[in-house]
């Protein structure tokens, strides 16, 4: 990491985590340090526990070993710290997970209401602003169910963006998704990211990789393998795994 | 090779005509085969058969005034019999020159359950009118106040002690059954536990024996000179009961809620209880609207069972009215009358879920 960034501060701090589903060792001694303002791509793959790993980050998994710091707040058993975690790391999920009983302003005004406690106005203002940014203003009125998967995905990015959060997690936003329908969801990515959002993404979109992390983790059996600047993780890999994996998903 | 690309799209058109006026749809679905053809001929052949007579002996033949039993029993119904005691099997022993105050309370509790089938009186303001509402109808059955005179409870008769005991029953019985349900799912053993055990203790049961413990066996628990009305026993006995039945179906919709809801409103940073109340219970509550219905349904006509604690509810009534030395014989009137009524309010809450359902699962068209 360079001088600049370590300046800036560390959002996202992963100390010697370990996590256990029963017997299963699913993360052995993840280290990850994420400062204000980077992007860091995750990549690997399935049940390397790179999902796992970034659900570590606002507690929706819980670690067993280890120490997690997300600005500046210690993850531990503590429900407030949880809670202030939370209210400043927004995430999106693979299947989007929009409260289908809602219309999407309502999803989106929801947090900040209940939980930023703003009045409903503003709330709503805020969330036709985030609608615009992501391209789908003339939808608001609308239910979940009547948009399309690139719609929601967009639809889930805004709902989180409205809570203001200082980082934002991406846990394989576009793998649900039609085809046509990615490049949509990453371009609202893409302008996030240029915006100076700090975020960490499990995708396997290496193409957005490229133009925007500035870090590439490569996960494999609960484990990070390799952690390197794009030029230098797609040009030559270090260990063998990660040039397998590459060679598998760019191949074609 | 013929190519088949070409640039101009192809405009949408009309779907053709679905049917063919009247005859193509008799052709269509009453005689579309040999087996629906005979089907159809049975049907029509049974019908013939069977609503002659009924109208004959409801309308026809019926007797609509008689001075007594005796001149009213011909070939049709003696609806005479319930225009006799048309009062006394609506209001049972209230007293005959106060019977404008249980009339009245029937109305009180139409004019909620209408108030609550409009979407946009939903809120507070339909809580408070509720509020309101029972305040007045306990006011009016038990005066003491204001020129009327006092009533009992063992007084308290007919419908409107068969509306007070389902209505109150599920409205007190539904969040109990909520809160169980939740309680059932809890991370806390002990919670959990005495949930569960609450639920399958009292579904366990059968309710007459219920009603027997809190008519009988409550009073021998309670110090000497501490007495419970046997009413607000009976009550407490239905809700609790209400409450259990309730919890298992709410649990089945809880059951139902993808983990992800749960997640995404974690990562927003709700809590629980606002998890619970915004996200969860809004989507699991939409989503076991018919068996809650069903539910609902069966807790009305339980009321019935009243009849064994000697609390004259609507069935019981109807079965006093026919002990009448002078009325004797008229059971299928009775019950036809009474039967209207159950049937009434079921069925209006049978199409109320419909209506409910409706403007649930409005954003989850798929």
């Amino acid at each position: 990491m360079s001088d600049a960034k370590a300046d800036s501060g560390t959002m996202i701090e992963l100390q010697a985590v370990h996590k256990w589903y029963g017997d299963f060792h699913v993360l052995k001694d993840i280290n990850l340090q994420v400062g204000k303002g980077e992007k860091v791509v995750v990549c690997g793959p399935s049940g390397s526990g790179k999902s796992t790993m970034i659900r570590c980050i606002n507690r929706l998994e819980e670690h067993q070993q280890g120490r997690i710091v997300v600005a500046g707040i210690e993850l531990n058993a503590d429900l407030k710290n949880i809670d202030a975690v939370r209210r400043e790391v927004g995430m999106v999920f693979q299947q989007f997970n929009l409260f289908p009983h809602l219309t999407v302003l309502q999803n989106l005004t929801l947090a900040p209401i209940w939980v930023r406690k703003l009045p409903k106005k503003e709330a709503e203002e805020t969330a036709r602003y985030y609608l615009e940014r992501v391209r789908i203003p003339d939808q608001a009125d609308k239910y979940p169910g009547q948009l399309s998967g690139g719609q929601q995905q967009r639809v889930a990015i805004a709902r989180s963006l409205c809570m203001k959060p200082e980082i934002m997690l991406f846990d394989e936003p576009t793998s649900a998704l039609d085809p046509e329908m990615i490049k949509e969801v990453l371009d609202v990515m893409v302008s996030l990211a240029e915006e100076g959002m700090t975020m960490v993404c499990v995708t396997h979109e290496m193409g957005f990789a490229r133009t925007v992390a500035d870090m590439m983790v490569f996960m494999d059996r609960g484990e990070v393998i390799e952690r390197a600047p794009p030029k230098d993780f797609f040009a030559n890999p270090k260990s063998d795994r990660t040039r397998a994996f590459l060679s598998q998903i760019i191949a074609h | 090779m013929a190519d088949i690309a070409h640039d101009v799209p192809i405009a949408a058109e009309a779907p053709p005509p679905r049917s063919t006026g009247a005859l193509g749809w008799l052709k269509a679905n009453l005689f579309s085969s040999l087996t629906n053809t005979i089907l159809t001929l049975l049907c029509i052949a049974l019908l013939v058969v069977a609503i002659p007579p009924v109208v004959r002996w409801a309308l026809i033949d019926a007797i609509w005034h008689a001075p007594n039993g005796q001149a009213c029993h011909g070939d049709g119904a003696c609806w005479a019999f319930i225009g006799e005691k048309f009062r006394f099997i609506l209001f049972g022993f209230f007293p005959v020159a106060e019977t404008w105050r249980p009339v009245v309370v029937v109305g009180i509790f139409l004019l909620m359950i209408v108030a609550a089938c409009d979407r946009r009186m939903w809120g507070r303001r339909l809580g408070i009118l509720w509020l309101i509402g029972l305040c007045a109808v306990f006011a009016l059955m038990r005066g003491g106040f204001a020129g009327m005179g006092k009533v009992e409870t063992a007084m308290w008769s007919g419908l409107p002690l068969t509306l007070i005991l389902a209505i109150v029953g599920m409205l007190f019985g539904f969040p109990l059954g909520v809160l169980l349900a939740l309680g059932r799912r809890s991370r806390l053993p002990a919670v959990r536990t005495i949930c569960i055990g609450y639920i399958e203790l009292i579904r366990g049961v059968p309710l007459i024996t219920l009603l027997f413990m809190a008519s009988l066996m409550l009073p021998l628990f309670l110090p000497a000179g501490v007495t419970i009305d046997k009413l607000v026993r009976a009550q407490v006995a239905f809700i609790l009961f209400a409450g259990a039945y309730l919890a298992e179906v709410v649990r089945g919709g809880l059951q139902a809620i993808p983990r992800g809801q749960i997640e995404a409103a974690d990562a927003l940073g709700l809590s629980y209880f606002q998890r619970t109340r915004l996200i969860v219970l809004p989507q699991a509550l939409a989503m076991v609207i018919p068996p809650l219905v069903n539910t609902f349904i069966g807790i009305f006509k339980d009321t019935a069972l009243v009849i064994i604690i000697s609390l004259f509810d609507l069935l019981t009534t109807a079965e006093t009215a026919l002990t009448d030395g002078a009325w004797q014989g008229f059971y299928v009137e009775a019950y036809v009358f009474i039967g209207v009524i159950y049937w009434s309010f079921c069925f209006f809450m049978s199409r109320y879920s419909q209506l409910l359902e409706r403007e649930f699962n409005r954003g989850r068209r798929r």
